[in-house]
């Protein structure tokens, strides 16, 4: 079977596919949710040293990953939007960032929650929290540029290019903040959990993470919708559309 | 305007080299004209580093301590707040435009245009800095690294924050959208910036952080100026 995945790239053929896996989604994100929760919170078994406080890491570990994740495909619809000039992947992008930034802020919040019990300290200058920190600075930067500009198509390709630029400093920001932090304080505090993981603290944190991924594609593609609907306002297919649906 | 009119008469001799230079000849004139401006944003760099004992405390431990992080932290605010000076007055009369449509290739008129910046912004800032050290209870061999590394690094900060400064160029939010672009991406010139300093103190060899400063600097040096010329194309368009 031969799908023309270019027809796609058309912001008329791609609302109603968005709309429909937005829902797929959601459904799996949900299902995945509950059954990762019941893991962690009921059949995983208690941490020897860190006791129930550890099992904010079925939150935690999954935001982390997302937040870096996230950014990476968005840099990828950034180059996608630059080279081939093409509207839906800067959309794609646009949607992504609030995620994006939502994830980060979440792996900060939590981190802070959990560090409190465990070490004593809801912030440590640590490698990994400080660059997850700047990390959300520069999702908060793409989208405050974003809302400064007026003009959308150049709002698009002028965050696509910040993105770009983000993405080429991250791991050299990574590294820096990570030679930084082991030339000024030593590793006295080390967040990793517990050398050996039983597997169902490993189950939980994987379901965990399908979970996360589905709600980031279930939200990515609702909002694309919206913003499809936002820019397109006045295109004659939306408007049918919009007229078949209160028919409805 | 005489500048874009120059730009467009000596447009026979296109090379690299040329275009490099006579935009950071016309930009370092721009400059000296104002030259108050100029004496202004090295006395904010001054004030700042002057403002951090008053904070703290004057013991020459506790100075000697957070003296090259305070340095440092200064001269990336001075570079901050010079930045909207590079592309802003020309986007606004017109000669961004000419320069962009001028047959020269616009990422070498771009580096001209930074280094400009650079020579006008950033090289008062290194020269000030020894003896704003010595006020800091730093002694010979760590004002001589604090001196090496922000020749190496401010240039990476103009670099750096001329792509903010193109990107925000007719966008809202003006000097506070900056911050918020450029600051995260200063990070790592800052922390090797900083640690080179510190280092020495300590009595390792800065010379692992200086090479990753000058590392820096050439992969911004050869990439920036054509992220810059699609950020000003953009900001035209």
């Amino acid at each position: 079977m031969l799908i023309n995945w270019y027809r796609f790239s058309s912001p008329v053929s791609f609302y109603p596919l968005a709309g429909s896996w937005s829902y797929l989604f959601g459904i799996l994100a949900a299902l995945l949710a509950g059954a990762g929760l019941f893991v962690a919170l009921v059949a995983a078994p208690t941490d020897a040293t860190q006791g129930d406080a550890y099992r904010i890491i079925y939150i935690h570990v999954p935001a982390a990953w997302m937040a870096m994740f996230i950014y990476l495909v968005m840099a990828g619809w950034s180059a996608f939007a630059l080279g081939f000039n093409t509207r839906l992947s800067a959309m794609m992008a646009q949607a992504l960032a609030p995620t994006g930034a939502m994830m980060a802020a979440l792996a900060l919040w939590t981190g802070a929650f959990w560090g409190r019990p465990t070490w004593g300290a809801y912030w440590a200058w640590d490698a990994r929290m400080t660059s997850t920190l700047i990390l959300l600075f520069l999702y908060l930067g793409i989208i405050a540029l974003r809302h400064a500009i007026e003009d959308p198509r150049r709002a698009d390709r002028a965050c696509a290019l910040l993105a770009l630029v983000g993405a080429v400093n991250v791991p050299i920001i990574y590294f820096s903040v990570q030679w930084w932090n082991t030339l000024h304080q030593g590793s006295s505090i080390s967040l990793t959990v517990a050398p050996k993981m039983a597997l169902t603290m490993l189950l939980g944190i994987l379901v965990m993470t399908a979970a996360a991924w589905c709600y980031t594609i279930a939200v990515t593609l609702a909002r694309v919708q919206s913003i499809i609907v936002e820019r397109e306002r006045g295109a004659e297919w939306l408007d049918s559309l919009i007229h078949l649906e209160a028919a409805r | 305007m005489t500048a874009s009119v120059e730009l467009a008469r000596s447009d026979t001799e296109s090379s690299v080299i040329g275009a490099m230079s006579c935009a950071l000849v016309r930009d370092v004139r721009v400059a000296l004209r104002s030259k108050s401006e100029l004496g202004v944003q090295l006395l904010f760099y001054v004030i700042v580093v002057t403002l951090f004992p008053l904070a703290s405390s004057p013991s020459r431990d506790v100075l000697a301590t957070i003296g090259p992080g305070v340095l440092w932290t200064s001269a990336l605010l001075a570079s901050l707040l010079s930045l909207p000076r590079l592309f802003a007055s020309d986007f606004h009369d017109g000669t961004l435009e000419q320069i962009a449509l001028s047959p020269r290739p616009l990422p070498a008129l771009m580096s001209g245009k930074i280094a400009a910046h650079w020579v006008t912004t950033g090289l008062p800032v290194v020269m000030m800095a020894p003896l704003l050290g010595a006020q800091y209870a730093l002694d010979g061999d760590a004002l001589g690294t604090l001196g090496v590394s922000l020749l190496i690094g401010t240039p990476i900060l103009s670099l750096l924050g001329a792509v903010g400064a193109a990107l925000t160029l007719g966008a809202r939010g003006g000097g506070s959208l900056l911050a918020l672009l450029v600051l995260p991406l200063y990070v790592p010139v800052l922390i090797f910036g900083a640690g080179a300093v510190d280092a020495v103190r300590a009595g390792v060899s800065a010379s692992a952080h200086l090479s990753l400063l000058g590392a820096g600097l050439l992969m911004a040096l050869v990439a920036v100026p054509f992220a810059v010329s699609a950020a000003v194309r953009i900001a035209l368009d």
